[in-house]
């Protein structure tokens, strides 16, 4: 498949671009021959490698995690942060926060999951309970579930006073990753392969219960396991890097303008392009106020948006 | 299909009517509730904002019902498809070009002006695009307009980002929804724009009717659907510079109130449905700075409690099957 | 008289009605038939103004379609789309009495009710007159909307597929109404039909479109021949004359 080597080529050359921008001088020549006083390495190894890692983790599993939510609630315009997942996962993090300052980082994403699972489960059981749904009442419902979460945090965050802080995980920014702090990620990952894995029953469950059940698979078993994917990968990214809305629907979305929906055939590509999209996001991030540097929330919104309705349009106009 | 043939009907004028009674009792509770002092001072001081709700609960309900018949369906406002992060926008754009100093100086009546000129015009294009490339699917236009307001709001946060932190400061001052510091010029101003597009819009009220019935079916009857819809949108921009000039953007608000209206009234009329939205708004508006002064004591904002109570609300509607 | 007169349109690239030259008389009944993707929905779209075309004038009794005022072409042709969804809640006759709008603008006169109902009526929705339209089948939805441009009571009536989502009966029920109209009133009906022995059944006059052409066109006997039927839709049908109609068996 010469066109996925391609994009993969492309990835790479992003992430190696990704490990040589920044303020502290990190270029080849610096590595290999050291200047005295500047090292080099070290920071290559404590902040640009984990920086890069962690954005190509957070992209594929995030593109992956809004695909898998598309499935499971049969509708495209579902993604983490349009059906209360991400605020759920905000909220645990809040409660981790507040109850239990002193818990290790994987405790807090545990719980955050935790919450999130609640979250997303409450959102496909209000759903199955809609006596009339209909494709755009399904959004909303997430919507207005997620803003009913949010208002919680937000109010329990102004008692607390922490609204600041809150307001720094809703923003995703991937400045603050460093050695250590990002390890986490990794079990997005595995999440991710985990999706693959079950990318056929994935998409077996997007055709709906009696068609799954004609075909003897048990529906409900998949979307629990379908489920526990997508609440964790969120509330890993939200704990480590914070929300990149957006993402996942953008990038499942324009994937499958060009693959169809088949989960099999489409996750490689939806995790190849959403690390590329948000490497090179993070990058113009980096580059355009250098030595400043722009949320990758905001870059992402701007580009993926534009790309998006470029991409619509002209389909549109080839299609209709 | 599920459907309640058995239930009576109310008719539009009784819900009208008992809306219409919760919205004065509403009102009259804020105005007189825990005076302290001088009776003098706390009424034209509250009237002052009773007055400026009053005045964005009609933007916001109109615009929402307008915008919805437009675009024929019931997800889209204004509000997600980023009329008012478009708002947000050109005050950033003048600040960022004009810098803060010149803006303040400026008469604030007449950068408002100049504000709505620029929506109406922005909001004309966006409607050419939207409507010229993406009306043959309603899932495309939705999903348009949910993109389109993240790249308002992203390209906003992104000049905010690059402006240096006083100008900031003086941007965030005028868009944190408050209505406890009312601007009289303004809210005048705000007024007679609210009127003109009345006047723009009453003689219209029947055809919009036959335009909620979807574009085909509109011009089979003979409504002129491309002016209307255009009338529609201007109407739809000054609502929404006006309602986020007072307040800031008020992102759930539209929505909920107008599904609210859709479910509580019997009658698809627009003669019916948006006073019913309005007086939903009102009450909303109205009801919710009551508890946040009194129950909340301040100690929250405005927004948490109506995208809570509204939310859920909503969510009940919906689970009811009464929201489509 | 409808004349369509070197009609094209496009959606991007593709051309779905080519050069289309079209008369059809006052008064009848015209089928439209021919495979999917043929272009007679756009054709009938093109003539009813719902879509503009690329190049090609369309008149309705010497009026040109594209600059008419709304209104004025509202009172002599109505039009019905295939799928018809609506996001606002009506009932049936609400819905049917919105077949008045072109008349009394929104303003329902006392004269306006007869017709209303008498629509309603004719479609036999008599006791679902007062649901809500979502709460209704398929086919019953599809006589409302049938209903509606009954009763705004034109010259010429447009109806791309009337006859989707409905039983047999109530099938018959409609082209039966439908002929009631053509020869009592002198309506002029066009009408997209699927059903091949529907149209040979009911039609003064058929069409048949290939490929965004008019391939032929003529009485039912001159259409439905197993010659003609073979060069319009690429099938072997035989065709058999059952009481006076002909009937094309195709089945098998």
């Amino acid at each position: 498949m010469p066109r996925f080597a391609l994009a993969l080529a492309l990835t790479a050359l992003l992430a190696v671009a990704s490990l040589f921008v920044g303020v502290g001088e990190v270029t080849p020549r610096a590595l290999l021959w050291p200047a005295p006083g500047q090292d080099a390495l070290q920071l290559l190894l404590v902040s640009r490698i984990p920086r890069t890692l962690s954005i190509v983790l957070a992209g594929a599993a995030l593109g992956v995690a809004g695909l898998v939510m598309q499935l499971l609630a049969r509708n495209r315009f579902v993604e983490p942060s349009t059906a209360g997942t991400a605020e759920a996962a905000s909220l645990g993090l809040l409660a981790a926060m507040v109850l239990t300052p002193e818990m290790p980082i994987l405790g807090k994403m545990l719980l955050a999951s935790g919450f999130a699972l609640a979250g997303t489960a409450l959102f496909l059981g209000l759903l199955r309970r809609i006596p009339l749904r209909s494709v755009l009442v399904v959004p909303l419902m997430g919507l207005m579930l997620g803003a009913v979460i949010d208002s919680v945090t937000t109010f329990l965050a102004y008692r607390f006073d922490m609204l600041q802080s809150v307001n720094a995980w809703t923003a995703g920014d991937f400045s603050g990753v460093l050695e250590g702090r990002y390890e986490l990620l990794w079990v997005a990952l595995l999440l991710t392969l985990a999706a693959y894995a079950v990318a056929d029953r994935l998409t077996l469950a997007g055709m709906g219960e009696a068609f799954t059940t004609n075909l003897g698979v048990n529906h409900a078993r998949i979307l629990a396991l379908g489920l526990g994917i997508v609440a964790m990968v969120t509330a890993a990214v939200v704990v480590t890097v914070g929300m990149i809305p957006f993402l996942g629907l953008v990038v499942p979305n324009l994937v499958s303008m060009f693959m169809g929906d088949h989960a099999r055939r489409s996750i490689p590509w939806i995790a190849v392009a959403g690390a590329a999209f948000l490497l090179a996001c993070d990058l113009l991030g980096r580059l355009l106020l250098y030595p400043y540097e722009i949320p990758v929330g905001t870059v992402a919104g701007v580009i993926g948006a534009a790309l998006f309705l470029h991409l619509l349009f002209r389909r549109d106009a080839r299609l209709a | 299909m599920r459907g309640w043939p058995d239930v009576p009907r109310a008719s539009p004028r009784a819900v009208l009517l008992a809306l219409g009674l919760v919205a004065a009792l509403c009102i009259a509770l804020f105005m007189t509730l825990g005076v302290q002092g001088s009776w003098a001072f706390v009424l034209p001081f509250r009237a002052g904002k009773v007055a400026t709700m009053l005045l964005v609960a009609c933007a916001i309900a109109v615009s929402t019902v307008l915008f919805q018949t437009a675009t024929g369906n019931r997800i889209l406002t204004p509000a997600i498809m980023g009329f008012d992060s478009l708002y947000v926008l050109i005050q950033t754009c003048l600040v960022f070009f004009m810098g803060s100093a010149a803006m303040a100086a400026a008469d604030r009546r007449l950068t408002f002006a100049g504000e709505t000129a620029a929506m109406v015009l922005f909001s004309a294009l966006l409607h050419w695009v939207l409507f010229s490339t993406a009306r043959r699917s309603l899932h495309m236009l939705v999903l348009a307009g949910v993109v389109l307001g993240v790249l308002f709001r992203s390209l906003a946060a992104f000049l905010q980002r690059v402006i240096d932190p006083n100008e900031f400061a003086f941007l965030q001052d005028r868009f944190f929804a408050s209505f406890n510091n009312p601007h009289g010029g303004l809210l005048m101003v705000s007024a007679l724009a609210m009127l003109g597009a009345a006047l723009l819009g009453l003689r219209a009220m029947r055809s919009w009717d036959v335009l909620a019935l979807g574009r085909e079916t509109a011009i089979g009857l003979g409504v002129a659907h491309r002016r209307e819809v255009t009338r529609i949108m201007a109407i739809v921009a000054v609502l929404v510079s006006v309602s986020t000039a007072l307040v800031g953007p008020v992102t759930f608000l539209g929505l909920l109130v107008a599904n609210l209206a859709y479910a509580v009234m019997p009658s698809f009329r627009h003669v019916h449905v948006l006073p019913a939205a309005i007086l939903l708004a009102v009450i909303s508006l109205v009801g919710g700075q009551m508890l946040l002064e009194r129950v909340f004591a301040f100690d929250t904002n405005l927004r948490v409690i109506i995208d809570f109570l509204g939310g859920l609300t909503f969510i009940a509607l919906l689970l009811r099957g009464r929201v489509r | 008289m409808i004349e369509a007169l070197g009609v094209t349109c496009r959606y991007g690239a593709t051309v779905v009605v080519d050069d289309v030259t079209l008369r059809l008389p006052a008064g009848g009944i015209t089928s439209i038939i021919g495979p999917n993707g043929a272009g007679k929905s756009s054709l009938l779209s093109v003539i009813s103004r719902l879509l503009p075309a690329a190049s090609g004038r369309v008149l309705v009794d010497g009026m040109d379609v594209a600059v008419t005022p709304g209104d004025v072409l509202a009172r002599r042709l109505s039009s019905l789309r295939q799928d018809n969804h609506l996001p606002a809640r009506l009932t049936v006759r609400d819905l049917v009495a919105f077949g008045r709008y072109p008349h009394s603008k929104g303003r329902p006169t006392a004269a306006d009710r007869p017709h209303v109902e008498r629509a309603i009526s004719y479609l036999g929705l008599e006791a679902q007159a007062d649901r809500f339209l979502d709460e209704l089948s398929g086919g019953q939805r599809q006589r409302a909307f049938i209903a509606m441009v009954l009763c705004q009571d034109t010259d010429y009536v447009l109806l791309d597929e009337p006859l989707n989502n409905l039983d047999m009966r109530h099938a018959v029920a409609i082209m039966r109404l439908l002929r009631r109209a053509a020869t009592e009133l002198g309506k002029t009906i066009v009408l997209v039909l699927h059903d091949l022995n529907f149209a040979s059944c009911h039609s003064d006059r058929i069409v048949a479109m290939r490929e965004g052409r008019v391939v032929m066109q003529g009485p039912p006997e001159a259409i439905m021949r197993p010659e003609a039927l073979r060069e319009i839709f690429d099938i072997e049908a035989s065709v058999h004359e059952i009481g006076g109609d002909r009937i094309a068996v195709f089945y098998r």
